[in-house]
């Protein structure tokens, strides 16, 4: 794999629509072989930049590259999109077979009869769709003409795969097994990924690198584990899932430990800051572990509190468990936990999470 | 009463012997309108999926043109042809007013903006992502519009089979432009004013038999357009 | 993937075996177009009547001629002369027809033959007109009755001869509630006179040609004003060069030559028992035999 010339590169993209800047991507590039997720709320400008980097829509200013080369005339975007696939949220299939649909790429680069045939058969045996070949797509269920619309962008080899929210219209048990086989098949052929969502579980599962964009910015750009637990601002860590964000102050810091006043409690985090600093903390709720209230159990923790529950919501395979501890702290636990403590709304109990749990984001630094 | 039941006995004789007559206005018939539904195909097809698929100032006032062409009375294009292929007129020069080739022109204008604006409507019904998807696969702009209008191959149809029963059973500029000239001229409609006026009732009959045949082939082939779902 | 070859290959033969068939069409009228044609503008009752079915292809195939036959009304076709949209006329409307000579619209105008008109209405008559020798008396006589006449309205020849016969009464009909004129053809306007039961004035070929699904009876006939004479006039080339001067002449010569005259003679007796029109060329202007 050549890490030194990224595949994908963009300058100073800016999209103007209606008088108004919907895109201002100064940098991005995309290295061989990576998985990136483009992650946001709607209107974002995910689906923008997909389209610019793909050069399916016009765009004002900016330059692209394509291991290197730059994407001008009219003749090298033609060649440029041949190397690359997209797939939608909606399949956007055409009105004939299935086999026919996926080798529609195949078609329109003039590839011989004989070799769509062997081609396209590989791509519906990939996506375990065979025995769907001859049906019509108007018959097809959601995730059959999904995966159908993947078989069609693998046909013709990519060497970018752009990804607009393909999943978002799947039902549950259709989304699980589709996911599962695009993943595979990404990793095995190594083809250089770039997805469009807005479900931040799906990307932290599948990505090498996530960018979280916000009014047509990219807000922050890196490796999952990173943007999850190192939020670059409020706005990032709410996005990311982060339940409780905190302002505070630094009381005192001693070393690398950093005492923080936030509510009127003390908190103990591990970070960078000077006292007097202003400074917000992220709480993931998968980091706050909760215990009966009285004599305090052994932890390593150095922040505990004591609480009331306020409510027990059902959050797909947890529970989220919002306390007030003087301040609001989320929580996630598992059923077994819930009976195991008998955990009731209005009851008290004890919260704790380790010191370097907690991430600091210092206000100053923007 | 005895009259028209007359008239329909002798209708259906005239039908299952295949009356040389008849079968000739209907050959004609069918040439004439044929060839005029066949131009109307090309510019109708091309011009509606021209203007569906680009943006140009002055788009709507050209959709409302087409919209407006749709309901254009036929025998005000009889009116303005006819004006136009007079003898003394700017192309009388031409010499085509009577023949059957005024009628196939007549017919052509009357046609085409049916088929264009049914087209129009088509491919602005297409997913508007569908065109991005074709580009994404990598197909030139020529290829994308092929592919689109096979997409759209159905309404498409319904547009000429429109534009065919508009000009089949038309009968003012027919009449206008053509004479009702016997053996040359004269089509299922055009005959079958005259045969009324005349009084021969089983020839206009047999004859308005035929034209209900077509509309019903007609209507069929369009409702089984409409029921057929459109693929995800 | 087999199915697709087939599917494009029928495909393919459908829209060539249209095309040939389309095209083969247009065969015999590029063929039409290379001979010389005329136009001939006559009256819808002249066409009604069938005569020229007969003639026209003996003409045609006499000379190679083609006759492109328009059929509108007496006043429509000399219009079309006026503007030299014609190349010849057979009208019988004679007052329109000096005015249009006197304006040298025309040239050569030949009588060629005559029928009549008659008045037509209900078998119950009652208006009391039948076996009336004079057309004006019959026509005064429905006037004052009432009874519901149905006019033609189109300057047509019989919508002419009509009005010369409320000339002759010195009444006007116009307006009132009981004349209604439809603009229509002869053919047309008999079977509205029948569907309401009125009176009306029709050409004898005409009228014979629908006896037997009319209803209506012959009321009033042989009344000199009720002849109907039919002339053809060549559209003067002078005028109009652009007309087929040559073509039209021909036309004329064959409807007043001896043969033709022959075929107007016998026209109607095998279908009708007697003959539609009476051929008259040759003879003095405005004094036709019967």
């Amino acid at each position: 794999m050549n890490k030194t010339v990224p595949v994908l590169k963009s300058k100073n993209l800016q999209v103007i629509r209606g008088g108004a800047l919907i895109l201002d991507v100064p940098f991005l590039s995309v290295t061989e072989g990576e998985i990136l997720s483009l992650i946001g709320p709607n209107g974002a400008g995910k689906t923008t930049l997909l389209q610019v980097l793909s050069q399916l829509i016009p765009f004002s200013r900016g330059d692209v590259y394509f291991k290197g080369q730059i994407i001008g005339s009219n003749h090298s975007v033609i060649q440029y999109r041949r190397k690359l696939a997209m797939v939608f949220q909606e399949p956007l299939l055409f009105d004939t077979t299935v086999v026919e649909n996926v080798a529609s790429g195949l078609r329109i680069r003039g590839i011989k009869r004989s070799e769509i045939r062997d081609i396209a058969a590989a791509q519906l045996a990939r996506f375990g769709i065979s025995h769907l070949a001859d049906r019509s797509a108007k018959t097809l269920s959601g995730g059959e003409a999904q995966r159908t619309s993947l078989a069609r962008a693998f046909a013709t080899r990519p060497e970018i795969l752009f990804l607009d929210e393909p999943f978002a219209s799947l039902d549950p048990p259709a989304r699980e097994s589709i996911i599962d086989d695009l993943e595979r098949v990404i990793r095995e052929t190594g083809t250089t990924t770039v997805m469009a969502t807005h479900d931040r579980l799906e990307a932290i599962r599948l990505s090498d690198r996530i960018a979280v964009m916000n009014g047509g910015k990219i807000v922050q750009a890196g490796a999952p584990e990173e943007v999850m637990n190192h939020p670059a601002d409020e706005w990032v860590a709410s996005f990311v899932g982060t339940e409780t964000i905190l302002p505070g102050k630094v009381a005192e810091k001693n070393g690398s430990a950093l005492f923080i006043s936030a509510f009127g409690r003390s908190v103990e985090a591990a970070g960078e800051a000077v006292p007097g600093e202003d400074v917000v903390l992220c709480i993931r709720p998968e980091n706050v572990t909760l215990s009966e209230c009285g004599p305090a159990s052994a932890t390593s923790a150095r922040n505990v509190f004591r609480g009331t529950v306020e409510k027990i919501i059902p959050s797909g395979a947890f529970y989220k468990v919002r306390i007030d501890c003087g301040f609001p702290l989320a929580a996630y636990v598992t059923r077994n936990a819930i009976d195991d403590l008998s955990l009731r709304e209005g009851m008290p109990v004890t919260a704790s999470f380790k010191a370097t749990a907690i991430h600091v984001i210092r206000r100053k630094l923007k | 009463m005895d009259i028209i039941l007359e008239g329909i006995k002798q209708a259906f004789h005239l039908l299952i012997t295949f009356d040389p007559e008849v079968m000739g206005i209907t050959l004609l018939s069918l040439q004439i309108s044929g060839t005029a539904t066949f131009i109307s195909l090309f510019i109708g097809i091309s011009g509606g999926t021209a203007v569906a698929l680009s943006n140009f100032p002055g788009r709507k006032l050209v959709v409302s043109l087409i919209n407006t062409g749709m309901g254009l009375p036929p025998v005000v294009v009889g009116l303005f042809v006819t004006i136009f292929l007079w003898r003394n007129g700017p192309l009388g020069f031409l010499e085509i007013l009577y023949t059957p080739t005024a009628m196939i022109i007549a017919q052509a204008i009357i046609a085409t903006p049916i088929v264009m604006g049914i087209t129009l409507a088509a491919m602005q019904q297409l997913p508007k992502k569908l065109r991005l998807q074709i580009l994404a696969l990598g197909a030139t702009r020529v290829q994308m519009v092929w592919i689109l209008i096979r997409e759209a191959k159905l309404p498409l149809l319904a547009a000429v089979m429109a534009g065919f029963g508009g000009v089949i059973s038309e009968v003012g500029a027919s009449i206008m432009v053509g004479g009702n000239i016997k053996g040359y001229s004269r089509v299922l409609t055009t005959a079958t004013v005259m045969e009324t006026s005349r009084g021969n009732f089983d020839i206009a009959i047999a004859l308005g038999i035929i034209l209900l045949l077509f509309a019903y082939f007609i209507n069929l082939v369009l409702t089984q357009i409409q029921q057929r779902e459109r693929p995800r | 993937m087999k199915r697709i070859n087939t599917v494009s290959k029928w495909g393919i033969l459908l829209s060539i075996a249209a095309v040939l068939f389309l095209v083969s069409g247009m065969l015999p009228v590029e063929a039409a177009k290379a001979q010389k044609s005329i136009i001939l503008a006559t009256t819808t009752s002249t066409q009604d009547s069938g005569l020229l079915d007969v003639l026209i292809p003996v003409f045609e195939k006499k000379t190679g001629y083609f006759v492109k036959t328009i059929a509108v009304g007496s006043g429509q076709a000399m219009a079309m002369g006026q503007k030299g949209e014609a190349d010849v006329l057979l009208v019988h409307s004679p007052a329109a027809e000096k005015k249009f000579m006197e304006e040298g619209h025309g040239i050569n105008r030949r009588i060629v033959m005559h029928n009549d008109f008659i008045v037509v209405g209900p078998p119950n008559d009652s208006a009391g007109i039948k076996g009336l020798r004079s057309a004006s008396e019959a026509f005064q006589k429905m006037a004052s009755a009432g009874s519901l006449f149905i006019s033609r309205g189109d300057n047509s020849g019989t919508h002419a001869k009509e009005k010369g016969v409320w000339k002759q009464t010195g009444m006007s009909p116009e307006g009132q509630k009981w004349y209604q004129q439809t603009g229509l053809g002869m053919g047309q306007t008999l079977n509205v006179a029948a569907e309401k039961k009125g009176y009306t004035l029709a050409d004898r070929g005409t009228y014979l040609a629908l006896k037997k699904n009319l209803g209506l009876d012959i009321l009033v006939e042989g009344d000199p004003i009720l002849l109907n004479v039919y002339h053809v006039i060549q559209v003067n080339p002078a005028k109009w060069p652009k007309v087929n001067a040559g073509g039209a002449k021909a036309f004329a010569d064959f409807m007043v030559s001896k043969k033709v005259q022959k075929i107007i003679k016998t026209f109607g007796v095998d279908k009708f028992g007697s003959p539609l029109f009476f051929p008259d060329a040759g003879k003095k202007e405005d004094a036709p035999g019967k």
